[in-house]
């Protein structure tokens, strides 16, 4: 028989027992629903944790540092061994090689030192860190008090939440953690910190040979090379506190945590001495800007390997948090596994129902089956009448239930959203239904139906038309 | 018998064919050896008691059966020897069957029914409407097209069950007591067009009834079968002579 006979024939055999049929084809739209609802969730749930991810800085951010600069301080013997020979300075041209790299977004300086601020004429002794302008999209500042900084070289300073405890005097307590940021912030803000730090200045002609190490360490000094001198000049800023953060944004990105941020664009310009510049005096021109590392942005994440190599090759260290994304992805994999194997569950269920109304079609036709074969039916033209009947169920309760799993979602997410706005938390999308699942949820339910149909579209076709005849 | 040549070739010759169910313990022989020969375009009719084995036999001839033991040729074909499907291509294409119950499918309309033969051949949707208007018009229905089989009278439904017999305009035609189910005036109106299909259209047909009148009236041949075995074998000359010009007239009014 040809397909728009069968269809037709099938469409019209299931209108004959509307009720029964409809009911068969709302339970796999049921089990569908089931289906699509449990898996869009899956997939939403990783796509949310991935934006997420992606928003922390964490996976798409390469700490780049120079082979000079020990990583490992148990390796104390190889801190004076020759440096390997494709070692390089991270300098300011490294910095903006690796920036020119493809995939890479910007590669910023991480700049921190400690220093000392004064509050309201008390000093703090805290860490000061530069912010990148791009920060500002990570997710440590969108629920911020006050605001971002106004540009890239404000004399402007985002606190740490301790940090604002600190200067209003209030002690830390472990477990008072939930301290209200606006409570912290609203005194704060707008308030001046004075900030005292020590400058690195380029030597002056003729005073070369000699040093002002203010705050320096003396046999470091000892040891300085004198035509690589410099000297270093203790300075004053003033900051205005424009923010106060709950989250510590450093705490994503470097191994050493600050309290106070400051533009890092400012933070240049003050060239302020780092730990690095002592380090590297016997081999630096003395001129040169040294970074302790350099952050790498990439633009995605998924070549973070490929753009990793590529700096390795350049001669440095990397450091990247690559294998975490590996692990979370197998976590979802397993996720969307259970998920799917849950909502699968509804739709076998479902098809045990198809099972059942066809068999009981074949004994309530069976005299209509017993007259399609007495004039020329054959075995395969009943079973395919058989099968279409559960392919028809199985497509309209894949088109149901995907709309009806669709809806489930949407409601779910919104209900969610509606409890996230009452606990004053940010909404979240985290359903998903891409095209390619409705695609897959109504093919499935096609394929189960028809193997449901297997069965009793076997014992229609192997009907004995005399029998099925003989009585009224 | 090798040097008698065939004067027409049989269209159906069965050979010592027998259909016997096992009940248990108990063989039932529903055929028990029976031979015959049907010419091609003649009129049989099998006559025999309820439960001689007329419907069996009909059944055997149509396909619809395998004997247990024996061999039925149609047309040169043994049915013994063709698979499931041919046998279904033989149903659909040389045999058209008429039942006592009509045998009708309730759900369709009437022109539904009559093209169903259609669709198992793949007959094209346009070739179907032509050849099921003429099948109605042939039996004079072309008016109840949308109607379903329970809204029409008995004679009505035998009538569908004829057009839809003779769609695929088969060489066979296998009636198991057609007028069974019907008052005789209605019961000549089909006997009439059955014998026209055999007399116009060159039909075979193989007619089981057990009212030896109507036999008589319209049968080339009598048949008698008694507990599964032929008991006798009669020519007859049918008694309508030509009923065509006046039956059928008033048949289709
Ligand atoms: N499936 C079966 N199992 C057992 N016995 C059967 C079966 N089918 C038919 N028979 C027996 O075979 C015999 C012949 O049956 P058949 O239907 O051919 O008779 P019939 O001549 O057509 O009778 P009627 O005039 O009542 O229709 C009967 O005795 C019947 O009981
Ligand atoms: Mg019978």
């Amino acid at each position: 028989m040809k397909l728009t006979d069968l269809t037709e024939l099938a469409l019209r055999n299931l209108r004959e027992s509307i009720l029964r049929n409809s009911l068969t084809t709302v339970g796999i739209s049921v089990g569908v629903a089931s289906l699509v609802a449990m898996l869009s969730l899956g997939i939403g749930l990783q796509q949310l944790a991935s934006r997420r991810l992606m928003k922390s800085g964490l996976f798409d951010t390469i700490v780049v540092t120079s082979r000079r600069e020990p990583r490992n301080f148990g390796h104390d013997e190889d801190r004076n061994a020759p440096a390997p020979a494709d070692s390089r300075l991270l300098d300011e041209p490294s910095r903006l090689e690796l920036d020119r790299l493809p995939n890479v977004i910007e590669a910023n300086p991480d700049i921190r030192f400690a220093t000392e601020l004064r509050y309201d004429d008390k000093p703090h002794l805290t860490t000061v860190a530069a912010l990148p302008e791009s920060s500002k999209s990570t997710d440590a500042f969108e629920s911020i008090q006050g605001h971002f900084f106004t540009s890239d070289t404000a004399p402007e300073a985002i606190l740490q939440k301790s940090f604002a405890a600190e200067l209003l005097g209030r002690p830390h307590a472990p477990g008072a953690d939930e301290t209200n940021v606006a409570e912290l912030a609203a005194p704060l803000l707008g308030k001046d910190l004075i900030m005292s730090y020590a400058q690195r200045e380029a030597p002056q002609n003729g005073s070369a040979a000699t040093a002002a190490v203010t705050h320096g360490n003396s046999s470091s000094a000892a040891n300085m090379d004198p035509a690589a001198s410099y000297s270093v000049v203790s300075r004053q800023q003033k900051l205005k506190i424009v923010g106060v953060v709950d989250l510590d944004p450093e705490s994503m990105r470097g191994p050493t945590r600050g309290r106070v941020f400051v533009p890092l664009k400012l933070a240049e310009s003050l060239h302020v001495m780092q730990p690095t510049d002592l380090r590297e005096l016997s081999s630096s021109s003395g001129d040169q800007t040294l970074y302790s590392s350099v952050s790498v942005r990439v633009k995605d994440p998924a070549q973070i390997r490929a753009t990793e190599d590529a700096i390795k090759k350049m001669g440095f260290n990397t450091f990247s948090i690559l294998d975490a994304t590996r692990s979370l992805q197998q976590f979802f994999a397993v996720l969307d596994l259970f998920l799917g194997i849950f909502g699968s569950l509804a739709l076998a269920v479902a098809s045990i129902g198809i099972v059942n109304t066809l068999v009981m079609a074949i004994l309530e036709r069976r005299r209509e089956i017993g007259i399609m074969k007495a004039i020329g039916a054959s075995d395969v033209d009943v079973k395919k009448l058989f099968f279409a009947e559960a392919g028809a169920m199985g497509i309209l309760g894949g088109f149901v239930g995907v709309a009806l799993g669709w809806a489930i979602g949407h409601v779910i997410n919104l209900g969610t959203n509606i409890y996230l706005k009452r606990q004053s938390l940010p909404p979240e999308h985290f359903w998903s239904v891409p095209w390619w699942l409705v695609g897959a949820a109504i093919l499935f339910s096609l394929v189960v139906s028809l193997v449901a149909g297997l069965y009793p579209a076997a014992r229609a076709a192997r009907l004995d038309p005399v029998q099925a005849l003989r009585y009224e | 018998m090798p040097a008698a040549p065939a004067i027409a070739t049989p269209a159906i010759r069965a050979e010592n064919v027998c259909r016997h169910y096992r009940m248990g313990e108990t063989l039932i022989r529903a055929v028990d050896g029976v031979s015959l020969e049907v010419r091609s375009g003649e009129f049989v009719a099998l006559l025999g008691a309820s439960g001689s084995g007329k419907s069996s036999v009909l059944n055997l001839l149509a396909g619809l059966d395998r004997p247990t033991a024996g061999s039925v040729v149609v047309q040169g074909r043994d049915l013994a020897r063709l698979s499931r499907e041919e046998l279904a291509h033989y149903r659909l294409h040389t045999v058209g069957m008429v039942f006592q119950s009509f045998n009708l499918i309730p759900s369709m309309t009437v022109a539904e029914n009559v093209e169903l033969p259609l669709r198992f051949a793949e007959v094209n949707r346009a070739e179907r409407d032509g050849m099921t208007g003429a099948a109605l018009a042939r039996v004079g229905l072309q008016s109840r097209v949308n109607h379903r089989p329970s809204e029409l009278s008995g004679g009505e439904q035998q009538r569908v069950a004829l057009a839809r017999a003779l769609i695929n305009r088969p060489q066979l035609l296998l009636a198991d007591e057609p007028t069974g189910n019907l008052d005789s005036r209605t019961g000549t109106e089909i006997m009439n067009m059955v014998r026209e299909f055999n007399l116009q259209l060159g039909m075979t047909v193989v007619m089981v009834t057990h009212e030896r009148a109507l036999a008589e009236r319209y049968a080339e041949r009598l048949i008698h079968l008694a507990d599964g075995k032929l008991v006798r074998n009669e020519g007859n000359v049918p008694a309508a002579a030509d009923p065509l010009s006046t039956a059928s007239e008033g048949s289709r009014a």
